[in-house]
């Protein structure tokens, strides 16, 4: 439920929030005769992991942020979006994008002692991909060569290994794609991605009790609905070793709860500020309050099969996004803590870039009231947002509503369904009535995990069923391009083409609202609102 | 009296296969599929779904479903999560410990204090004790539960700093006793109020003249002859109060993150997990089952008059 559930979580981005993430984060309280204790253990309210902690079946954010702490996959990404090397030496492509060879940096190990190999890698997405495992991340091995085989549509695996992944040497491997993908490297941040040892393979359901990984802290113990305890591992080999002890992942129920504890000092940081504490959580917390860039993105989106939208001018949903007043929503309903959204990518992703929306995502009621008139108005001047009643989404909604009426007379009214499970099933069923909440955080830092997976025709996260030729073509070519930046440059103006098809109305970037404990400092999150605990300081009690 | 209990025994069977059948069919109705629900709103992998769909036995026909889950509930076998695929029943005895502490508890409380209260206000009628516990059962009643928990919550623990704001162990008694008193608050109340009705009433019955008449002590007329008569409406109610703090604990479960079963069952409604739900259910529903069997025994033990064949 990396999703919706964690759309209201948390973290940070670009450029321009390093600097609010430094004051943010950290040392600005430090209480400067405070000794650091390098062997503090940090308690970090967390919930109950959803699946057991295979690497490959977990993407709920309570599952994930373990996961994160056992493994080190082969790359991830510093803030301005570029690819960093962790257990990876080096993944490079051929000219075409198509044959990767990624070269492991030699001398890994994981907990258990046995060594971090190419075949570690290899052997494990083989397993994962395999429907008989059960492995929930399984379909992002798509893009390789032999994923059909091995993850048939229908029906038992025909083979037990992608004939695209390919053993070099003990350090190095090769990863055949389908198409040439340039921004590929980007995805193996991802946890199905992370490599497994032997015995993981051998007795799947004892591993996921009990994980072994490769990364800077060592699983010690699970007592489930209480806490899941790691250890800093002093066998760690990649740059991010833990400036801790290691790391308590208590399970609280509800994030109130996880609050009132925190304000206590009984617990050291949080994912998310409950949104009732939205209002005062910055005086509670003083300078220990992090506010940070977070790389989400809300919408409202049509549903272009609707009787609603269906035929409708591009004009009148120009219009409906003009007479959305997000900078006064944005106060008002989100205390401040959300930021207006000026195109369709989320800040601090390689390829963000502000404006792409131009001037339809500017609050101008006269401009929006003409538009929707020129475009031939909404049938029955009435059209309702769907969205979860389980969180809360009525206020922005009504909010937003409101906004849209008074600008331009449409009717306007929240559809609410009982919980995000009913709101999915209505979505996924293509029974929308007229718009639906929508909100996406990122995959992969990469802006065409904001375009082309979420407004290419046909693909699984388009779901209001919109369909543009011109910007279908202009991803293609994007994917078909050289080099990173030029794809990334590419998808900007596959975004820029947005303008005039619409298939969503930006409306926030999200922002990771937290605070830590008095027993802490420099507690940071990154882009995907993920917490940074190697880097967490326990002062000394 | 045996051939009583085993009469009421015999009907727990089709109350125990009713209440599960409706269950089940009320939890399939619900929109929302629990197998879809484990990518939340990224797109599912379709042949993940069918195999997984496969393996939790979700593809056949509700009264197939039914009928297996039946079929391994007499072995003891309460099925397995779709989430992660563990066992209902590891589940379920995680979580029935702890509500069972904190319910027992919260029950004492309202058990002793509710009846002290209550005799005190009943014995005084229209006095200034009887005021007071009036006064005061009406606050609790008319306060929701989630208020008077967090002021629990906020004053003893942020502010005050005597407990820690959330419980940190579900199974530390200490820990569990703001809760519990939390808890119990609402049914103290009406225990209470029950009580004082009762004895008011009894007060004026002849049996009572008669013993007064008789120069009993005053603690023996209480006890032996108003208080045992008057208790039968309020055993009732703490009868049925057994199971209410079991499963009727979400909330404040959730204010001091109690892991216990009001809160997996709100979890597992979430999650569309139907065999956790069935399960705890159908745990609860013996308890109330027992409860009031008990109930029913206790009034013949209170007013012998009331026999049982």
């Amino acid at each position: 439920m990396r999703g919706a559930k964690s759309a209201k979580w948390v973290a940070i981005a670009g450029v321009v929030a390093l600097t609010a993430t430094a004051c943010g984060g950290g040392d600005s309280d430090s209480k400067g005769s405070g000794k650091v204790d390098p062997k503090g253990i940090v308690s970090y309210a967390n919930g109950e992991p959803q699946n057991a902690l295979q690497p490959s079946n977990t993407m709920e954010a309570y599952g994930s942020v373990v996961i994160d702490a056992l493994f080190t996959g082969l790359v991830y990404y510093d803030k301005q979006g570029n690819i960093t090397y962790e257990n990876a030496e080096s993944v490079k492509p051929d000219k075409a994008n198509k044959v990767w060879t990624v070269k492991l940096k030699p001398g890994w190990k994981f907990h258990n002692g046995e060594a971090v190999t190419a075949k570690s890698y290899v052997d494990a997405w083989n397993w994962a991909a395999d429907p008989a495992n059960g492995q929930q991340n399984s379909s992002w091995y798509r893009d390789i060569v032999g994923y059909d085989d091995v993850h048939p549509a229908k029906g038992k695996a025909k083979k037990k290994a992608m004939s695209g992944l390919k053993v070099v040497d003990e350090n190095t491997f090769t990863i055949t794609l389908n198409s040439g993908i340039p921004y590929y490297a980007y995805k193996l941040v991802y946890k199905p991605f992370y490599p497994m040892p032997s015995a993981a393979l051998k007795d799947p359901k004892k591993y996921g009790e009990a994980p072994v990984g490769n990364g800077p802290y060592k699983f010690k113990s699970w007592d489930h609905k209480k806490s899941i305890k790691v250890d800093a591992w002093s066998g760690y080999k990649g740059e991010d070793k833990p400036k801790n002890g290691g790391i308590d992942f208590k399970a609280y129920t509800t994030p109130q709860a996880a609050y009132n504890d925190l304000r206590s000092d009984n617990v050291d940081t949080m994912p998310l500020i409950p949104d009732s504490e939205l209002a005062n959580f910055k005086q509670d917390f003083g300078d220990r309050a992090i506010e940070q860039d977070f790389s989400a993105i809300n919408t409202v989106n049509p549903a272009f099969y609707s009787k609603t939208f269906k035929d409708m001018d591009v004009k009148v949903i120009q219009g409906l996004s003009m007479a959305i007043d997000r900078d006064t929503i944005a106060k008002t309903t989100f205390a401040g803590t959300r930021e207006s959204a000026s195109g369709w990518v989320a800040k601090g992703v390689k390829g963000y870039k502000a404006g792409a929306c131009g001037e339809y995502c500017k609050f101008d009621p006269k401009k929006a009231k003409q538009f929707v008139k020129d475009g031939g108005g909404v049938p029955g001047n009435k059209i309702s947002i769907q969205y979860n009643a389980d969180q809360p989404h009525k206020g922005w909604v009504t909010a937003v509503c409101n906004s849209i009426t008074k600008s331009t007379g449409v009717k306007c009214v929240g559809d609410p369904k009982t919980d995000f499970q009913a709101d999915t099933e209505v979505r996924d069923k293509k029974q929308v009535k007229a718009m639906y909440r929508s909100g996406w955080v990122l995959d992969y830092p990469f802006n065409g995990n904001f375009l082309a997976d979420l407004y290419g025709t046909g693909v699984d996260g388009n779901k209001g069923g919109f369909s543009n030729k011109k910007f279908d073509e202009l991803t293609k070519k994007a994917d078909a391009a050289k080099t990173i930046d030029e794809s990334a440059a590419l998808y900007q103006k596959a975004e820029e083409s947005l303008r005039d098809s619409f298939p969503g109305i930006p409306l926030w970037y999200n922002k990771t609202l937290s605070a830590h404990s008095k027993n802490v400092k420099n507690v940071v999150f990154d882009q995907a609102g993920d917490p940074v605990l190697s880097d967490i300081e326990v002062f000394e009690k | 009296m045996g051939r009583y209990v085993a009469r009421r025994l015999l009907q727990m069977i089709p109350v125990f296969i009713g209440t599960t059948l409706l269950i089940f069919i009320m939890v399939n109705v619900l929109p929302g599929d629990p197998v879809r629900a484990l990518w939340g709103d990224k797109p599912p992998d379709p042949t993940q779904v069918a195999q997984i769909r496969h393996d939790r036995g979700l593809d056949l026909p509700l009264w197939q479903q039914y009928l297996h889950y039946m079929g391994g509930l007499l072995q003891g076998d309460f099925g397995n999560t779709i989430a992660g695929n563990r066992p209902v029943l590891d589940e379920i005895t995680q979580a029935f410990p702890v509500s069972m502490r904190l319910a027992s508890m919260a029950w004492t409380f309202e058990l002793i204090v509710g009846i002290t209260l209550g005799v005190l206000a009943g014995i005084r009628r229209g006095r200034f004790v009887d005021n007071t516990v009036t006064l005061f059962t009406l606050l609790v009643i008319s306060v929701p539960i989630f208020v008077v928990g967090l002021l629990c919550q906020l004053f003893f623990g942020n502010e005050l700093g005597w407990i820690t704001p959330t419980v940190q162990d579900s199974e530390n008694m200490g820990q569990l006793l703001v809760p519990a008193l939390v808890l119990g608050m609402v049914g103290l109340a009406y225990v209470a109020r029950l009580t004082r009705t009762s004895i008011a009433e009894n007060r004026q019955a002849d049996y009572m003249r008669t013993a007064v008449a008789k120069g009993l002590p005053r603690q023996r007329i209480i006890t032996r002859h108003l208080l045992r008569n008057s208790l039968i409406p309020v055993v009732t109610y703490l009868g049925t109060d057994v199971g209410a703090l079991m499963g009727g604990a979400v909330i404040t479960e959730g204010i001091f993150n109690v892991t216990g079963v009001g809160n997996l069952l709100f979890q597992a409604l979430a999650r569309r997990e139907g065999a956790v739900i069935v399960g705890i259910v159908t745990v609860l529903v013996l308890v109330y089952l027992v409860a009031s069997l008990i109930v029913d025994l206790l009034y013949a033990v209170l007013d012998p008059r009331i026999r049982y064949a």
